[in-house]
């Protein structure tokens, strides 16, 4: 058993290692004095911070990025709960058959799915552009956001809603009033993730955006341009800002909520 | 009284009804225009026809792909599970319980970068003059570089590296479903620790595994990311042989077509899963 310990814990080690010896070299090399983002290091310097913080079409695809998460990942949350109480509180014919309906685009890649609407919106006449993508991220984000908040609607809520009900609320107001509150750390949670998803997507928003676009399809233009130290400055900008507001979310959001 | 009851027999529809319009209006619409596209001919206005599927299977380069995504796909699934098992078990058995959300966390951290950079990260580390072969020629193991960057060797570890990390939380969440009693129970009954994996803790973990394995499955095998950056073009898979299509020669029929063979080889591996995705439900 003790040798076991030992062999599984180096074996560990060696997992760890392989987990971070990329974003080990990413951050490392975005620090760089010289052209080529390889060994020997010879930095440390800040260049190609300056260099990525300088550059509008990056800083453009920042903002959009954010604008498009949040405003698709509302949606996605808007439409996901409503539908989760509207399965979850009445009975509907073929409720089983609609909800995998709903939550179908999880099962098909992202690549089919933006290559799907480019096509209809090529069909249509809707330009390429944030608002096409933005609906793309919604359909990826809808299924996931729907099933969090369904998989947390339990009879603890009913009570709750039809005592509102019995005191004279109306439907909108249970939902508003009741269920919102106390469905919050699972609309916040599947809110977060569709933010998550939404922002770290290529794909979609590579077929359905042409002249603005969002930072992952920035970042894919700075690959032409092959092994390049800017590339690195900006993954460690977006880990970096990553790291910090996961920790903020685990020692704000879910420290509260252990006892 | 009569309108009172029709608006009540209505209401759920007006909850469910956003999301199934949604759904229907960007997920089946688009699926349908692709699959009656994928009936057409590019440049030529032809309708129904089966061209493209033709091509596909007539095409050595076409289905060589499909064949090149399965073989990758498989590869991942197998080397992540097998090198996620044990991570996962150090995890869950051998680290006390208050580190074991800290270590769960740490095996997370790197993938907090953009998948795109993530994958651009293997390929400064596996490149002609990167960090592995500077090491290994550092230390003499190697008295040339080797090419590891565009090659199927990135790919898979590229892949790789995205789901141990996936199927670790997967099968980490499994063993702690586990009740010590079974282990307790088996042990009474007799088994050394061998016999206890083998025939209590694998197989009861093995459903999870079996979710993590289709997942892997699904999402590997529709990824343009990883096999564009780091497999480059000397060997196409076939979300690089649809984005091809798309991109250099706008030939969506053909693209479609390929879409529509590809959700179908996910659709059969869903069948093929389902038992064990069903047991999981329950």
């Amino acid at each position: 058993m003790k040798a076991l310990k030992i062999l599984t814990s180096v074996y560990a080690l060696a997992v760890y290692g392989f987990i971070f010896l990329p974003v080990a070299v990413l951050v490392l090399f975005s620090f760089q004095a010289s052209l080529f983002p390889v060994p020997p290091f010879t930095g440390p310097s800040l260049r190609w911070y300056e260099a990525v913080l300088g550059d509008r079409s990056l800083t453009a695809g920042l903002v959009n990025s954010v604008l498009v998460a949040t405003v698709s990942s509302l949606v996605a949350v808007a439409l996901g709960f409503l539908s989760a109480y509207g399965f979850a509180r009445f009975r509907l014919p073929g409720s089983g058959l609609l909800r995998a309906l709903v939550t179908a685009p999880l099962m098909v890649s992202y690549l089919i799915i933006g290559m799907g609407l480019l096509i209809l919106f090529n069909a249509v006449g809707l330009p390429k552009s944030l608002l096409a993508a933005g609906i793309g991220h919604a359909v990826i984000n809808l299924p996931l956001c729907f099933a969090i908040v369904y998989s947390q609607m339990g009879d603890h809520q009913l009570n709750a809603e039809r005592a509102a009900r019995d005191l004279g609320a109306r439907s909108r107001h249970v939902l508003v009033l009741i269920l919102v509150p106390m469905l919050w750390p699972a609309l916040f949670a599947s809110f977060f993730l569709a933010m998550t998803f939404s922002w770290d997507e290529f794909v979609i928003a590579f077929l359905l955006t042409r002249f603005e676009t969002t930072l992952p399809v920035e970042i894919w233009g700075l690959l032409r341009s092959g092994l390049n130290p800017r590339t690195n400055a900006v993954g460690s900008l977006v880990f970096g800002v990553s790291i910090v507001l996961v920790l903020i979310l685990e020692l704000v959001v879910f420290r509260k909520r252990r006892p | 009284m009569t309108s009172r009851r029709t608006i009540e027999r209505w209401r759920p529809w007006a909850y469910v009804g956003p999301a199934l319009v949604w759904t229907v209006a960007f997920f089946i619409l688009p699926f349908l225009v692709m699959a009656w596209v994928s009936l057409t001919v590019h440049g030529t206005g032809e309708t129904l026809s089966a061209a493209n599927y033709a091509q596909f299977v007539h095409n050595e380069s076409y289905w060589r792909a499909l064949v090149n995504s399965l073989e990758v796909t498989a590869i991942v699934t197998v080397v992540s599970i097998l090198l996620a098992y044990p991570f996962a078990w150090f995890l869950a058995e051998i680290v006390p319980e208050r580190w074991q959300r800290l270590g769960l966390m740490l095996a997370v951290l790197p993938f907090w970068t953009s998948y795109v950079v993530r994958s651009y990260s293997w390929l400064l580390v596996l490149a002609e003059n990167g960090v592995v072969n500077n090491a290994l020629t550092g230390i003499g193991l190697l008295s040339d570089p080797v090419q590891m960057a565009n090659t199927r060797f990135a790919t898979v570890t590229g892949f790789v590296h995205f789901f141990v990390m996936l199927l670790t939380l997967t099968i980490f969440a499994n063993l702690k479903q586990l009740s010590p009693s079974y282990r307790k129970a088996a042990a009474d009954l007799g088994a050394n620790g061998v016999q206890i994996f083998r025939h209590v803790i694998l197989p009861l973990t093995l459903p999870g595994i079996m979710v993590g394995a289709f997942l892997t499955f699904v999402l590997a095998i529709g990824d343009y990311i990883t096999p564009q950056i780091l497999g480059g073009n000397n060997e196409l898979l076939m979300p690089q042989l649809i984005m091809m299509q798309i991109g250099r020669r706008g030939d969506f029929p053909l693209a479609s077509a390929l879409a529509l063979i590809l959700m179908a080889v996910v659709t059969l591996a869903y069948f093929a899963c389902a038992r064990w995705l069903r047991i999981e439900r329950a």
